[in-house]
């Protein structure tokens, strides 16, 4: 297939998920911003918001201190921030168009739909309960456009780079999170029953919708050591940088065997999923979480990097 | 002239008359037993299929271009067999004859030392392309895809207004359209014959497979060559891609090496044989034709004089059908095939002749004059809608330039019975067939697409100006 037409199905699938995962963390961010400041409250959790979603250097010389309002308008329909979750879907809408016969009739569907639709919200001023709505109906739309493509499109290369984009994309995505929150989950932080961080910590489950998942992962109150197995250890839980690892190696591996050639991309994604799975959780927190973090984040660009000169340019 | 066109205008169910010719006998009676709502409803279904490939793939709704849907009339217009079989013998002869002058101004220029067609026109042609001169296409064919324009003016006569040999667009209508009719009125197929149209991508291919270099493999690599998505066509490019199976590349997904034209795919670069390229000449390769282009692909033309890729249309095929030219096609056809034209011209005055520039001067509040160069309606003047001023402003440039124009009679061209806000009415229509041309001969969906000019008395079709579609049909019986 054509390189072009790789690239952006890749890049369909990471700007969909990307906005998606914006939404999450707006509605997380939104709740905790709610609560009194004796349950964690701290008043820089919008700060906070703009450091996961990745931006926090645009959004500095935007608008300096962060708030509610200026922090939900950053990350939704601010046309400054190439990360806008109106950009996104935006460049998603707009790769597409451009490989409109690589798609199946449903995504399309799904991606020009939520397009037309976003006009829309963006002309109004919204209210909590309409931005509420909002985020939901972003959080639809990716599970639609997923949906469509996991239900229609044949199993071949086109499918397999959009699956790589989704899954590099979340990786990153959860890598953030924990990167910016690794410190609540530090054991000296750890005061159990302390109502300052438990609020702290369910917003980190929230952000990547796992706090259901973790009372049946685990059926134990929670805790920081946990849910740092959750999100990267954790195969059963898709947003897991495991699982992630697992899916960009498979996916990668379809590639180089339908190709009849394995290359560094194959080789980075398998070193990096085998380090996932021979470390334990107290393994990474001795030899700091923050550091695991960020060499995982590393890693992960760099294989983004190995990704597009192997196969998209 | 309006109204009084109208009412001379053939009409293509009613004749000239009150009569109904007998192609649209089962069609009439179907317009009058339905029911007026299951009419209204099938229409606003019609509207919203279209607005659903609009928006699937046009850009309906998109703020960053101005690309809009093209209305759609659910009656069809209907040829009889007999007439397709004349006007299909005519298209033939038509294409045969544009592609041996192109072989023809660009080799041996017999055409020219017998005195046919004027010198300058050919080379002062700013679409004679200087590269082409000497060069052997491959199998010998310039012009692949022809759309060539026709008009009706009675029950025989059949006029060609224009030919178009660059790359012609609008087929995708002629598709979607018979698809939407074939959804919608499911018992009119049932009592009408109607010849399909849907393997016109399949022939496209064949065409295309059969024209690709000698060297190439038995399965060739083809691809379509688009602008972009920001090009008004680009619906139809990627349309089309889909259709014939081939990919859809932009100048940029393709790179020249040595000679040989490669696309970037993700298995590395991977050889291309034969591109329909929907880019004009002029933008096709920045090294040879404007620097400035970024749609291209710097070394096409290399590639293409060194024998290893084809291009469809090749280029330099815009010479024939320029409109100086187009006033010489009778004589050229007859020059070429030896045979009488079987379609006829618009009649057309050279004004470069002092005789006929004279009869135009004085008869300019008569004629469509259209400057040679012009096309889509600009440098044009048509002189029953125009004032005093204008047709002044005119006389003085027929004075001064006389070579640079042509005029022509105005026509009553045919009518064909549409939905109109008042009910079904009467409105101009043309027709554009296209017409495949390979190595395995010539081809040709029958039918083709109906144009239409929706506003009374209005001989405008083009949709820029409010004009629609219609589905074509060739009844087979």
């Amino acid at each position: 297939m054509l390189s072009r037409t790789a690239d952006s199905l890749y890049w369909v699938s990471r700007y969909v998920e990307r906005a998606e995962y914006l939404a999450r963390i707006l509605d997380a961010t939104m709740r905790l911003s709610n609560l009194p400041s004796s349950y964690g409250g701290a008043g820089t959790e919008w700060q906070s918001a703009v450091a996961t979603a990745g931006c926090d250097e645009t959004f500095a010389k935007a608008y300096g201190e962060a708030n509610e309002r200026n922090v939900c308008d950053f990350l939704t329909f601010n046309p400054d921030n190439p990360s806008s979750i109106r950009n996104c879907l935006a460049l998603a809408r707009s790769n597409a168009r451009g490989v409109r016969t690589a798609l199946t009739s449903e995504m399309w569907d799904a991606l020009n739909g939520a397009w037309l639709e976003l006009q829309r919200f963006e002309k109004k001023r919204m209210d909590r309960e309409e931005f509420a709505r909002f985020l939901d109906w972003v959080k639809n739309v990716s599970l639609v456009f997923d949906g469509s493509a996991y239900r229609t499109m044949l199993r071949d290369d086109g499918y397999w780079f959009s699956r790589l984009g989704v899954y590099i994309e979340r990786a990153d995505n959860t890598a953030r999170i924990l990167d910016v929150k690794y410190h609540v989950l530090l054991p000296a932080n750890e005061q159990v029953g302390g109502s300052l961080d438990y609020f702290q910590w369910t917003t980190v489950l929230r952000e990547v919708s796992a706090l259901t998942a973790y009372h049946w992962v685990y059926r134990e109150a929670v805790k920081p050591l946990l849910i740092a197995d959750l999100l990267i250890l954790n195969r059963r839980m898709p947003r897991s940088l495991a699982a992630c690892y697992e899916n960009i190696s498979r996916f990668l591996d379809l590639l180089g065997d339908s190709y009849g050639r394995q290359g560094p991309a194959q080789r980075q994604a398998r070193k990096t999923l085998a380090n996932l799975s021979s470390t334990g959780i107290e393994d990474i927190f001795q030899h700091g979480l923050h550091e695991f973090i960020e060499d995982f984040i590393t890693e992960n660009n760099r294989l983004g990097g190995t990704i597009i000169e192997q196969y998209l340019q | 002239m309006g109204k009084e066109a109208c009412m001379v205008a053939f009409d293509e169910m009613t004749g000239s008359g009150a009569e109904l010719r007998p192609a649209y006998d089962a069609l009439d009676r179907w317009l009058k037993e339905a029911p007026p709502e299951m009419l209204a409803l099938r229409r606003s279904q019609a509207e919203l299929f279209f607005r659903r490939i609009g928006i699937t793939f046009a850009v309906y709704g998109d703020e960053e271009s101005t690309e809009r849907l093209i209305p759609f009339d659910i009656i069809p217009r209907v040829l009889t067999k007999p007439e397709w079989t004349k006007l299909e013998a005519g298209l033939r002869q038509r294409v045969t004859a544009i592609n041996m002058f192109l072989a023809d101004v660009y080799g041996p220029k017999e055409c020219i030392k017998a005195g046919i067609v004027p010198a300058d026109l050919v080379y002062r042609n700013a679409c004679y392309q200087l590269e082409m001169v000497d060069f052997q296409v491959p199998h010998g064919i310039y012009c692949h895809i022809a759309g060539i324009d026709i008009v009706r003016v009675d029950a025989d006569t059949f006029y060609v207004l224009e030919d178009n040999a660059r790359t012609p667009s609008g087929v995708s209508y002629m598709m979607e359209n018979r698809e939407v009719m074939l959804r919608l009125f499911p018992e009119l197929f049932a009592t009408h014959r109607v010849a399909p149209v849907d393997n016109y991508p399949d022939q496209l291919l064949a065409t295309l497979r059969s024209v690709a270099p000698r060297s190439a493999p038995s399965d060739p690599n083809i691809c379509l060559l688009t602008p972009g998505q920001f090009n008004s066509a680009f619906y139809e490019h990627s349309f089309l891609a889909d259709k014939l199976g081939v990919e859809l590349v932009e100048g940029s997904d393709l790179l020249v090496k040595d000679d040989v034209v490669y696309m970037r795919t993700t298995q590395g670069p991977k050889r291309v044989d034969v591109i329909y390229r929907r880019i004009d000449d002029e933008f096709i390769d920045p090294l040879v034709f404007r620097g400035d282009s970024v749609l291209g692909v710097p070394g096409l033309i290399g590639a293409y004089k060194a024998g290893n890729v084809t291009l469809a249309n090749a280029v330099g095929t815009g010479v024939a059908d320029d409109k100086a030219v187009y006033s010489y096609m009778p004589e050229i056809v007859k020059f070429f095939t030896g045979e009488e034209p079987i379609l006829k011209n618009v009649p057309t005055y050279r004004c470069r002749e002092p005789e006929a520039n004279a009869y135009v001067l004085d008869n300019l509040e008569k004629l469509v004059v259209k400057e040679v160069n012009g096309s889509g309606g600009y440098g044009m003047l048509v002189g029953p809608h125009a004032n005093k001023a204008q047709i002044e402003t005119f006389r003085r440039k027929l004075k001064a330039s006389p070579e640079g124009f042509i005029a022509q009679p105005t026509l009553a061209l045919s009518t064909c019975p549409t939905f109109v806000a008042s009910g079904v009415a009467p409105r101009h229509v043309d027709l554009r067939p296209y017409v495949l041309s390979g190595a395995n001969g010539i081809s040709c969906v029958p039918g083709g697409l109906t144009r239409v000019a929706l506003k009374e008395g209005s001989l405008v079709v083009n949709s820029s100006q409010g004009g629609g579609t219609k589905d074509t049909w060739v009844l087979d019986a």
